[in-house]
């Protein structure tokens, strides 16, 4: 009984570490798929970084908030928020469900749902989170050069890098964590198959 | 090893699928008792169920009706991780497909079984090691299945089903996808791996050549079995057979 227990303790504990290293290989091995996959979400988070460092620039040279430019500002905001949802969204559904087949082949092998479910969470995560900071970096870097070249790299100085830094530490969380709803449906709704019908699913 | 007779008991066993609101039944009442060590073939027409009795025997899909009994345990009554378990530890599965995964190499794939048993990795790798020997590929560990033959793919396959060390091994048309002489090395592959490690062997089949080397065939059609040949049925058949063909 006591060996018993001690089995299945291992069983659920030493394949976190597999499923990481199993999630990082996955990533490298299909490494043209996981560009694809990661562009949809940089894409999605360096517009919102654009976006958010030209408001950054507004405030730095005092202009005037007028009623127009605020909606603009949050219409565009709000744009680029849609973008990344539908991008990453998009982007993490196809990755998994390309890859039902094999979700069915792990759990006739022994893997419970929650490994699949872990396996293909670290391996979004993995994606969406550097997806998101590389996103975020050349975002606000493609906008501070246009900044610099279009209104003079003065008002670079007088941005209040505080704030900015802290928004775009928050497009990060928000690209970190689109990637994790949009994986984890999917990937639930996988594990959850019986073996048989995730088997039978041809792409 | 366990003193009772059957592995495998299946007891009013049917499945019904639902085909545009009408109910089509895939299985039908089937009993089927296996004794523990023999190589039993299911054959039938195409379409005759034996892909969905492969299923319900390893717990991969639910019936609708009856009882499976693994080592005389309701299948039903076990909870995630106990089927989990069983299909990790007592049950090893072949298909025709191969159903590679297709990123890892020959030797990471028969490793996995092993890491979701909790076995470390050293010793996962020296048991992967020790199968792909017995399977003949002892020199194809490295190789991804993209780089390896169907005959070849399908070794890797057997050598997974048996990482764990299971007490049936599940088949699904193993030579479904081979050629004539491949099949009947995987076939031979087969009855090697019953005769000498005692695994019970179940294989769903259309394949002829996997007669001979059966201790029992379960002739099933329309989801019914028709009729069970013993060894000493077939002895008979296969020796008229081969009068006819010489
Ligand atoms: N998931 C499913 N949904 C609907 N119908 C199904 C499903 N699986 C099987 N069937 C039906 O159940 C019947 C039996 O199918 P099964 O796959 O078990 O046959 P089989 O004997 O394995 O055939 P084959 O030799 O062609 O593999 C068929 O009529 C098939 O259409
Ligand atoms: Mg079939």
């Amino acid at each position: 009984m006591q060996e018993q227990q001690h089995r299945i303790e291992r069983q659920v504990h030493l394949p976190l570490s597999k499923a990481f290293e199993i999630a990082l290989r996955n990533i490298r091995i299909r490494f043209g798929r996981s560009m694809i996959t990661a562009s949809g979400i940089l894409l999605g988070i360096a517009f919102l970084a654009t976006v958010i460092t030209q408001i950054a620039a507004q405030n730095a040279l005092n202009i005037e908030v007028t009623e127009e430019l605020r909606m603009r500002n949050i219409w565009l905001v709000t744009l680029a928020l849609l973008m990344s949802t539908i991008g990453i969204t998009n982007s993490m559904l196809m990755s998994v469900t390309e890859r039902f087949k094999e979700i069915g082949t792990m759990k006739c092998l022994g893997a419970l749902d929650r490994f699949v479910v872990t396996m293909f969470i670290l391996e979004g995560m993995l994606m969406g989170v550097i997806a998101s900071v590389l996103g975020a970096v050349v975002g606000a870097g493609v906008q501070l050069l246009a900044i610099g070249f279009g209104q003079g790299w003065s008002v670079i100085g007088k941005l209040d890098w505080g704030v900015l830094t802290g928004r775009l530490g928050l497009c990060i969380l928000l690209g970190g964590g689109l990637t994790f709803l949009a994986t984890i449906a999917p990937a639930y709704r996988a594990a959850k198959m019986p073996p048989a019908a995730a088997l039978r699913v041809e792409i | 090893m366990a003193s009772n007779e059957y592995v495998v008991r299946t007891k009013d066993l049917s499945k019904e699928f639902m085909l545009g609101g009408v109910p089509l039944r895939a299985l039908d009442n089937v009993q089927l008792d296996i004794r523990r060590g023999e190589y039993v073939s299911i054959m039938g027409p195409s379409g005759s169920g034996k892909s969905t009795l492969f299923n319900m025997i390893g717990g991969l899909d639910k019936p609708t009706h009856g009882t499976v009994f693994i080592n005389d345990v309701d299948m039903a009554q076990l909870d995630a991780q106990e089927l989990a378990y069983l299909r990790c530890r007592t049950i090893g599965y072949i298909f025709q497909t191969f159903n590679l995964i297709p990123v890892m190499t020959a030797l990471e794939n028969v490793t996995l079984p092993t890491v979701f048993a909790g076995v470390p990795t050293d010793e996962g790798i020296e048991r992967g090691i020790e199968l792909l020997n017995i399977v003949g590929l002892g020199e194809r560990l490295h190789h991804k299945p993209s780089e390896l033959s169907g005959g070849q793919q399908q070794r890797v396959a057997i050598a997974r089903s048996l990482a764990n060390n299971p007490a049936i091994i599940l088949a699904d048309e193993p030579t479904g996808n081979l050629d004539l002489k491949t099949g009947k090395e995987i076939i031979t592959l087969l009855k090697k791996l019953n005769q000498e490690q005692g695994v019970t062997i179940i294989s769903a089949t259309h394949d002829l050549k996997m007669l001979d080397v059966s201790d029992r065939v379960v002739w099933i059609r329309d989801g019914r079995i028709e009729r069970i040949e013993e060894r000493a049925d077939l002895d008979i058949k296969v020796g008229e057979m081969e009068g006819v063909e010489s």
